[in-house]
């Protein structure tokens, strides 16, 4: 017994400072992508030829990047001879609608809050109940990962449950396999409503790296009897921090623009 | 064997006419007598060929560290070896949904992950015409015997599969598992590349194991391009990233054992540790899976030396405080309670059943490819092999402790003396008609792919054979005779994959 609160105490505290103090991510972490369509020159189709997911599309004044395909791979970034993209450290990804994905700039874009009643049923206490649907552990990972000490979803109130019928919504992972749909549409009738659709990761946006797999639908939009998605998750697999940062602006529980990063001192040692 | 079967090396290409063709009885009899004399099939496997299959396999001798290949060509019916060789029934299975091949006498032909055939009609023709779960469950019938079906949807957050218990009481008679809800076609995504996709997709196959599959399908596409090892410090820097994998998942998997028995204090230390050697991984890649690291010809990124030394610094700290956290664990007469003769695999029945990885190790048999069929640097800097003998809940997490201190070693000294030169050779292509088979360690066991390029020098069979293919039976036998309860302790003490068994 001694033993466990020696550990403890040494161990100390583990949380994040998020969102009251800075993110510290690492110098090479890759969020959303910042393009400068100007030094796009004619004819010029470097980074889509290296996009595994067809996500970025050229094009002088036209450059732009499907962040609900988008891998972050940095394959494009490190393609393009003119640098008209850069991979910025702002984790801030997630949004409400598919459209607003598409980065066509260096803006950042924030996820809306739900309307004044989905907020006052569920701003204090939300409980999800996530489905893989073809979802390769990496997403399913990170998504507990944000229930840990060091993310910890509870102090927030948020918390993923066992029974959908416990849920306030689901957490769709993977592209969503032939195999996994009527598991996936069971699910979903089983959660009581009002209830919140969540695409978490490239996957279950867009299909991701199995887009145009004859055996998967491409992502979870409008593939429940046409419910829209509420909120979309970017990434492969999405950061914690992005899976919260979401959310809690879902919820109206994080507003302001101001991006506090740190850095974590591995690679640059004058971070500070 | 000798002249009768093709010895190749992992990672090494050869001309895929090589490969010798042999009649059906031939080719089952070596199959028979090498996985009876204790060699193993890491690959078996089948493409459509005019009217008939030809079927290759893979086999791999771990004292010579070579790769047997042999082929064969089937049309119809073939007689089964599953009832001699146990460890060839889901290989077996896999033929048969795969290219509609008979095998006559298996004990349990059933589906393996409902998908679509690849024969005519078959291939890429939309949804299966079942689903997983639509299947007839082996069942026992007496009195007081009950059924109990869990999944596809867990309480966790986990992948998808279904579980049905055939118990008497509180013991399980027999468990079968249902797989299949992952099937993402992954095998016929790879075939026809290279393309800018292969690797996400390779990256993709068990998301939990990105280095380990992406440096498979690297370590079979520079085989395939015949262009030689990787320059030695992106070769050091691979090796760690594939250690950051496996103490990332190591760590995490003694955290949930302990969350499994209600041990809270190693349960959330362990969860957070983690993350240490995750965020290492996002220092190298950007990516805390390490995804877009490993590509063909070396790794995308280089690590400074200094921020190499300030990062096995802070790994050296990190290991120190798993260290204190799985002392608890193992030191918990509570645990040991829960954990002690629990889901006991005997040394025989791993070996029978083909099981791979720290499962088999914890079962005292000594398989790592690491050690047996080598690629710079573990060449010339080997890492001990560990072993446990019980072969219970215990001696898995065991084994994945000590395993992850061999790693931490490894890492921090790999760290501090990286060697000098370039990280990336310039790509290319992969020849034509040649057959490459690529074996590399991840953390849950042997990954092997396979790669057969045709005339044009693209992939026409890619094969992935992912641990996880060869180690779900061995759970499905640890739980017999045990209390249902402790189903998700044996469950986790294997944690399988899902997505890497179902493709």
């Amino acid at each position: 017994m001694i033993d466990v609160l020696l550990t403890r105490l040494r161990l100390g505290r583990q949380t994040i400072a998020y969102p009251d103090g800075p993110v510290r991510l690492p110098d090479r972490f890759r969020g959303r992508p910042a393009l400068d369509a100007t030094r796009c020159p004619a004819s010029c189709d470097t980074c889509a030829g290296v996009c595994p997911t067809d996500a970025v599309h050229p094009g002088p004044g036209a450059l732009r990047i499907d962040t609900g395909a988008c891998l972050f791979c940095g394959a494009c970034a490190e393609a393009c001879p003119e640098g008209a993209i850069r991979f910025t450290r702002d984790y801030r990804l997630a949004m409400r609608t598919r459209d607003e994905l598409v980065a066509t700039a260096d803006v950042p874009l924030l996820a809306r809050a739900l309307d004044a009643r989905m907020r006052r049923v569920f701003g204090r206490s939300l409980r999800l109940r996530q489905v893989s649907a073809g979802g390769c552990n990496a997403c399913e990972a990170e998504l507990n990962a944000a229930g840990n000490i060091q993310f910890d979803l509870g102090r927030f109130g948020i918390q993923f449950v066992a029974s959908p019928r416990h849920a306030d919504g689901l957490v769709v992972t993977g592209p969503v396999s032939a195999n996994m749909r009527v598991a996936l549409e069971k699910t979903w009738e089983a959660t009581p409503a009002p209830r919140l659709l969540i695409a978490a990761g490239a996957c279950a946006i867009s299909g991701g790296p199995f887009a145009g797999s004859p055996v998967c639908h491409g992502g979870v939009d409008a593939l429940l009897h046409g419910v829209p998605v509420d909120l979309y998750v970017p990434g492969c697999p999405p950061h914690p921090v992005t899976v919260l940062d979401g959310l809690l602006r879902l919820l109206g529980r994080l507003e302001g623009d101001r991006l506090d990063v740190t850095d974590t001192g591995v690679l640059r040692e004058d971070w500070r | 064997m000798p002249g009768r079967v093709l010895q190749v090396r992992s990672g090494e290409a050869t001309d895929a006419g090589a490969v010798p063709r042999l009649p059906l009885d031939d080719f089952q009899g070596i199959l028979a007598d090498a996985v009876t004399a204790g060699h193993r099939a890491s690959a078996y496997f089948g493409e459509a060929w005019h009217e008939g299959v030809i079927l290759t396999a893979a086999i791999a001798n771990d004292a010579r560290g070579t790769i047997g290949l042999l082929s064969t060509r089937v049309e119809g019916v073939m007689p089964s070896l599953a009832p001699e060789c146990p460890s060839l029934q889901l290989f077996e299975r896999e033929l048969v949904e795969q290219l509609d091949v008979g095998v006559a006498g298996h004990p349990w032909p059933r589906a393996v992950r409902f998908e679509p055939a690849r024969v005519p009609g078959g291939a890429g023709a939309g949804a299966p015409m079942t689903i997983p779960g639509d299947h007839p469950f082996f069942a026992v019938e007496g009195e007081e015997v009950h059924e109990v079906a869990v999944g596809p949807v867990h309480a966790g957050i986990i992948e998808p599969g279904h579980f049905r218990f055939q118990c008497h009481g509180e013991n399980v008679l027999h468990l079968e598992i249902v797989l299949g809800y992952q099937h993402r076609g992954v095998e016929r995504l790879l075939e026809g590349g290279p393309t800018p996709r292969t690797l996400a997709v390779a990256e993709s196959i068990a998301g939990d194991t990105g280095i380990g599959h992406a440096l498979a399908y690297a370590r079979a596409h520079e085989g395939l391009a015949g262009v030689g090892p990787p320059p030695p410090r992106a070769a050091a820097l691979r090796a760690v990233a594939l250690e950051l994998e496996r103490l990332a998942n190591h760590v995490g998997d003694l955290g949930a054992l302990a969350s499994d028995v209600g041990f809270l204090p190693t349960a959330s230390y362990c969860g957070a540790l983690r993350a240490d050697f995750l965020n290492a991984l996002a220092e190298l890649s950007g990516n805390r899976f390490g995804r877009g690291l490993v590509v063909a010809g070396g790794v995308r990124h280089d690590l400074p030396d200094d921020a190499a030394l300030r990062l096995s610094d802070r790994l050296e700290k990190a290991w120190e405080h798993v260290r204190a956290a799985a002392r608890l664990f193992f030191r918990a007469a509570s645990v040991r309670n829960r954990t002690d003769g629990t889901g006991t695999i005997s040394r025989a029945l791993a070996a029978e059943l083909g099981l791979v990885g720290p499962v088999a190790r914890a079962c005292g048999l000594s398989l790592d490819v690491r050690a047996s069929h080598p690629f710079a640097p573990y060449d010339t800097t080997p890492v001990p092999v560990a072993l446990a003998l019980s072969g219970d809940v215990t001696a898995r997490a065991r084994v994945r402790l000590d395993e992850a201190e061999r790693s931490a070693a490894f890492v921090l000294a790999a760290l501090r003396a990286l060697p000098p030169g370039p990280v990336r050779a310039p790509p290319a292509p992969p020849r034509a008609s040649s057959i490459v088979v690529s074996l590399v360690e991840g953390w849950r066991g042997e990954i092997c792919h396979v790669i057969r390029t045709g005339a044009d020098g693209r992939f026409a069979r890619y094969k992935v054979v992912d641990p996880s293919f060869h180690n779900w039976m061995g759970l499905q036998l640890a739980v017999r005779g045990q209390q249902i309860s402790d189903f998700p302790l044996c469950n986790k003490s294997f944690n399988l994959s899902y997505c890497g068994h179902d493709l």
